[in-house]
């Protein structure tokens, strides 16, 4: 090795760790305020979770009282488990809806992709509130559906199970996060090289055989991602349960909330938040490793 | 396979799709169709036709307050969102670092945490720094959660973009800074635009950080809340609902149609 190329390398590192700089200096701004407007107050949270409160005073010696009620006390359990259970439905049904509507999307339409694109997910883009809101008119005692079937004479009593239970708020939870469910397994269906799916029909595979060999496990990291994207933020879900939930749709965030409203105790609130988080983020976690054990490592 | 198995998969598939969409419409129909009933029931039959909701509206000093809060924090929000994710997506493709991708992660974080934990977060800071709640502190809230949509949308932008017309330019004997004015900002001001427009959506529109945050000055969003709790309001909400899906509707379709005009949809990123 000449010196002069020692000296190249070394003008070489220079250069990168320059570009290396401007890259942090660009970046600098934007991570700024997401560790000051997400990072701190989350650590924070974390540390008002192992504080206390008596009425309006704020104890700030370490304790686990908070998260000892988190785990002792049955309100809690029953609402955790049942706001896993109406996400992980609610994740089920949106993902198994949207999938045909993807794959209609990717493999059917030929000319008009992006305007179908576009169609599906912009209902996704109008206020969250005012489409629980419709929902709420759409499946009240009184509402759309009821005085509809009444009026064409099909009912005579509007029917009581559509609003104020979980099935409202798996409902409306299922429409509001479709566009969250179509894009991605849409995404990795469009991915697939196509002479995968001939070379599985001239190998003799029917169209069933060739979707659950060749196409479906293709498709798995979309379907993945779609799960995650959805069941992580259903979960802490607040307008749909209040609006449309009645007693028997009531879940965690809504708990969570009163805690830092008309029960003002924001230590155990933060510790309930801060373990529902850690609960789902686990859940995820072994979803994610057991769909790749599954399908055996698909990238 | 056959031609008409086919044939027949494609109907099916066609079939659903056109289900499928209307379970996706039907309830942001709703609130237009009932908006025009003379009735503050929402249920069939329809009765007369009537647009007093509509001129209601027009006597509600408190809903033209709520709107312009939200006007201000939404164009508060978009501006910095998107000027912070013009910052990152030029990062992410331009340079490489150390560390790139646990932080391009972490910027991207606010899109997959509860908008809950996000807001009740910022409260207890609000709080702990002794600061007042106003819109301000919603439009805090707003920036964190636009930037990871602010900065997908540029990035798809930035990622086409060919490195080789910035280095002619600078060849050209042109300076760095005329040289992202008159190259790369005309490139990627399209995905500027549609990132202007979506992040405004999503503030104007987002209710659950608004109600944690907001002060005695309230967004729309946070005042429709408000009202839905009486009864006799409702119609009154089916119109501004309405008026609020139209609006979000034509600012959305012209983001979309910016930020994929000449690029191919396959090779789109999925948000």
């Amino acid at each position: 090795m000449t010196p002069s190329a020692g000296l190249l390398d070394r003008l070489h590192l220079l250069l990168a760790r320059h570009e290396a700089l401007r890259g942090y200096t660009l970046i600098s701004p934007t991570l700024f305020v997401v560790l000051a407007a997400m990072a701190v107050p989350l650590m924070l949270m974390v540390a008002y979770s192992f504080w206390s409160q008596s009425y309006v005073t704020l104890d700030t010696t370490l304790t686990l009282k908070n998260y000892a009620d988190v785990a002792t006390r049955d309100i809690y359990h029953t609402l955790f488990l049942r706001s896993v259970m109406i996400s992980g439905l609610v994740t089920l049904i949106t993902v198994l809806l949207a999938y045909p509507m993807a794959y209609f999307v990717a493999f059917d339409v030929k000319k008009h992709k992006l305007l179908w694109l576009i169609l599906l997910t912009l209902p996704f883009w109008t206020s969250y509130l005012l489409r629980v809101f419709s929902w709420k008119v759409i499946l009240g005692y009184n509402g759309v559906i009821n005085s509809g079937l009444m009026s064409l004479g099909v009912i005579a009593e509007p029917l009581q199970f559509l609003l104020y239970n979980p099935f409202s708020v798996i409902v409306t939870l299922a429409h509001a996060w479709a566009a969250f469910a179509i894009l991605p397994i849409y995404v990795s269906l469009e991915k697939i090289d196509r002479t995968l799916l001939e070379a599985a029909t001239d190998l003799g595979d029917g169209p069933v055989r060739r979707f659950f060999r060749v196409t479906l496990p293709l498709s798995m990291p979309g379907v993945i991602a779609a799960s995650l994207l959805i069941f992580i933020p259903t979960v802490g879900d607040y307008v749909t349960p209040t609006l449309v939930g009645g007693t028997g749709g009531v879940m965690i965030a809504n708990i969570i909330q009163a805690q830092f409203g008309k029960a003002n105790n924001w230590p155990l609130g933060s510790a309930l938040a801060i373990s529902t988080m850690l609960a789902v983020t686990a859940i995820a976690c072994l979803t994610i490793w057991l769909a790749k054990r599954g399908t055996g490592a698909i990238r | 396979m056959s031609d008409a198995t086919r044939d027949t998969g494609r109907r099916v598939r066609m079939g659903y799709a056109a289900l499928y969409l209307a379970f996706l419409y039907v309830p942001i129909l709703v609130l237009p169709v009932f908006s025009f009933n003379d009735s503050i029931f929402v249920s069939f039959p329809l009765k007369e036709f009537t647009t007093k909701w509509y001129d209601q509206l027009w006597e509600t000093p408190r809903l033209f307050d709520a709107l312009l809060n939200s006007l201000k924090v939404a164009v508060f929000s978009a501006v910095f969102s998107t000027l912070l994710g013009i910052l990152a997506a030029r990062a992410m493709t331009r340079y490489r670092f150390p560390l790139q991708r646990p932080i391009f992660g972490l910027v991207m974080l606010p899109l997959v945490i509860p908008e809950i934990i996000l807001g009740l977060s910022l409260l207890i800071l609000v709080n702990r720094l002794g600061l007042t709640l106003s819109l301000y502190t919603v439009a805090i809230g707003h920036v964190l959660l636009c930037v990871p949509f602010a900065v997908g949308v540029l990035l798809s932008r930035f990622e086409g973009f060919d490195r080789s017309l910035e280095e002619a330019s600078l060849d050209l004997g042109e300076s760095a800074w005329m040289t992202f004015w008159r190259v790369t900002f005309p490139i990627v001001f399209p995905g500027i635009v549609a990132s202007l427009l979506l992040t405004f959506t999503i503030s104007f529109d987002e209710f659950i950080i608004a109600f944690f945050l907001t002060g005695t000055e309230t967004t729309l969003p946070v005042h429709i809340w408000s009202q839905l709790r009486f009864p006799q309001r409702l119609p009154g909400v089916l119109a501004l609902g309405t008026l609020i899906i139209l609006g979000s509707t034509l600012l959305i379709v012209l983001a979309e149609w910016l930020r994929r005009r000449g690029v191919q949809p396959d090779k789109q990123p999925d948000m």
